[in-house]
């Protein structure tokens, strides 16, 4: 028998007690009205380290109700150990339905993908973000990149992207590929594969990017323009494979590829398990308590 | 102004808190996030003197110690003010440039700038004004553009000058500055986020 949840009365609802929930809320309201601007709020200490989506937590803590019905994904799979125990973790602190389905879940907390199913509107997508600012790795400062991000002086993080073509041939970057959002902010998409950039792009669902350990919110509103940045010469494009998915012959999806014996044998898999069960006809399993 | 509170009584909050509050919150997160959309609140309480029942759930949801309050004079009422001190514990002040939530009526407006528009490099720090009006989907209705609106919306807010709106495209073009609008009249609430174009 699953057990059916019950809301652990040691805690407050949903884990953080109201006054800290306050203060997310209204850094969340801040982040929907500026898309794509990393508003500040003070993160708090959560019961996981950090890296393993404190952030998105302390975002999905805020909004979730018992009306909703939560989704967790890490990489795509519903079934990962991140995945499991923050579904474990909402289902006692916050008496919430919980589905592998996308399409039955309002609110979907991910950790680097986003569904191949299409999303809704009414949807709200949380990310787990491990490093909100997209010019870190180029400037270092906090004081310079807030002050680049004031003035919309993005020519760095093209010439970064100039060397890696002048470098490779090609821009490089596979995973957390920048993006202009609403042409304002240059933002970080989290460590989402570049695969799913076109898929923020005018989404019916908000956006919400929770990052805990540099204790950031920033959103995208629904219908917001999201654009990858490129070159009119090198435009930007998303990976493509030459196999399909070995279980649901898939050619459409992220695919994961595993070395399945000593020899090196390789399969290749849809890295998102339940766009995959739904394509096979299979009938999800109870979601692992 | 009171200093204290009066002994008259006290209009009653929320009865469930953290629910009703997470229920509120997300239909003004809704709001938000669709500029323009009439949102009904839920669980919204009996409101204090001239409150609304949307701008009272609204303080009640989002206002705190952390987030100076300011009242345009029609709301600041001994039941408003104790209302607001003894449920959210906000800071009622008399300079609008400090006030994090300001509630306004439609009739008698002020220029946005006066209230905290933010700075270039923390937009958030902007006020977040709560503006009554007599109706929501009723009266003139003019085209919204913007982050949240697919293409276009019509919407239709009774009660604001064409002032109003010449001010409005004044804080718009502040963005990312500027400040935020939420339009309140009954149990119903539209969010004029200032990333929102208006065709007057």
């Amino acid at each position: 028998m699953p057990d059916i949840p019950v809301q652990d009365a040691a805690y407050n609802y949903a884990y953080l007690d109201e006054q800290t929930k306050r203060m997310i809320r209204r850094a969340i309201l801040k982040a929907v009205a500026v898309p794509g601007y990393q508003v500040p709020f003070g993160g708090r200490e959560m019961p996981l380290p950090y890296g393993w989506g404190t952030g998105g937590i302390q975002v999905t803590a805020a909004i979730i109700g018992r009306d909703d019905t939560l989704k967790v994904i890490d990489q795509g799979a519903d079934d990962t150990t991140n995945a499991v125990s923050i579904r474990r973790f909402f289902a006692r602190v916050a008496d919430v339905a919980t589905t592998t389905r996308t399409e039955e879940a309002s609110v979907i907390q991910t950790r680097h993908r986003v569904p191949e199913t299409p999303l809704k509107e009414g949807q709200i997508l949380v990310f787990q973000v491990p490093i909100p600012e997209p010019l870190r790795m180029l400037e270092p400062r906090e004081t310079e990149t807030r002050t680049l991000h004031a003035l919309s002086e993005y020519g760095v993080m093209q010439v970064s992207l100039y060397e890696s073509i002048a470098r490779h041939g090609r821009i490089a970057k596979t995973y957390n590929y920048p993006v202009m959002v609403n042409e304002r902010y240059i933002m970080s998409p989290s460590p989402i594969p570049k695969f799913d950039n076109p898929k923020l792009d005018r989404s019916p669902a908000l956006q919400l990017y929770g990052a805990g350990r540099e204790k950031r919110i920033y959103a995208v509103p629904p219908y917001t323009p999201v654009k990858s940045l490129d070159f009119d010469d090198h435009p930007f494009e998303i990976e493509t494979w030459s196999e399909c998915c070995a279980l649901c012959g898939s050619r459409e999806s992220f695919l994961d590829e595993m070395i399945v014996d000593d020899t090196g044998k390789r399969l290749f898999l849809c890295s998102d398990t339940d766009w995959c069960q739904e394509r096979q006809g299979v009938l999800p399993e109870e979601p692992p308590k | 102004m009171s200093s204290a509170l009066g002994t008259h009584d006290i209009a009653a909050g929320f009865v469930d808190p953290p629910h009703e509050s997470q229920r509120v919150f997300r239909g003004v997160l809704e709001a938000f996030a669709h500029p323009g959309r009439i949102v009904t609140v839920a669980d919204a309480p009996a409101a204090p003197g001239l409150l609304c029942r949307a701008t009272a759930a609204f303080l009640l949801t989002l206002a705190d110690r952390d987030t100076p309050l300011w009242l345009a004079p029609e709301f600041d009422s001994p039941e408003v003010c104790d209302f607001v001190r003894f449920h959210t514990g906000a800071p009622i002040v008399g300079g609008r440039a400090e006030a994090a939530f300001a509630v306004l009526a439609h009739d008698q407006l002020l220029p946005f700038d006066t209230f905290s528009i933010g700075t270039d490099t923390y937009p958030d720090r902007s006020a977040t004004l709560v503006i009554e009006v007599p109706a929501l989907g009723a009266g003139p209705a003019l085209i919204w553009r913007g982050p949240g609106i697919d293409g276009q919306a019509s919407v239709a807010v009774a009660g604001l000058s064409h002032v109003f709106w010449l001010d409005w495209a004044a804080n718009h073009s502040l963005f990312p500055c500027g400040v935020d609008v939420v339009f309140a009249a009954g149990s119903q609430l539209v969010a004029l986020p200032r990333g929102i174009a208006v065709e007057s």
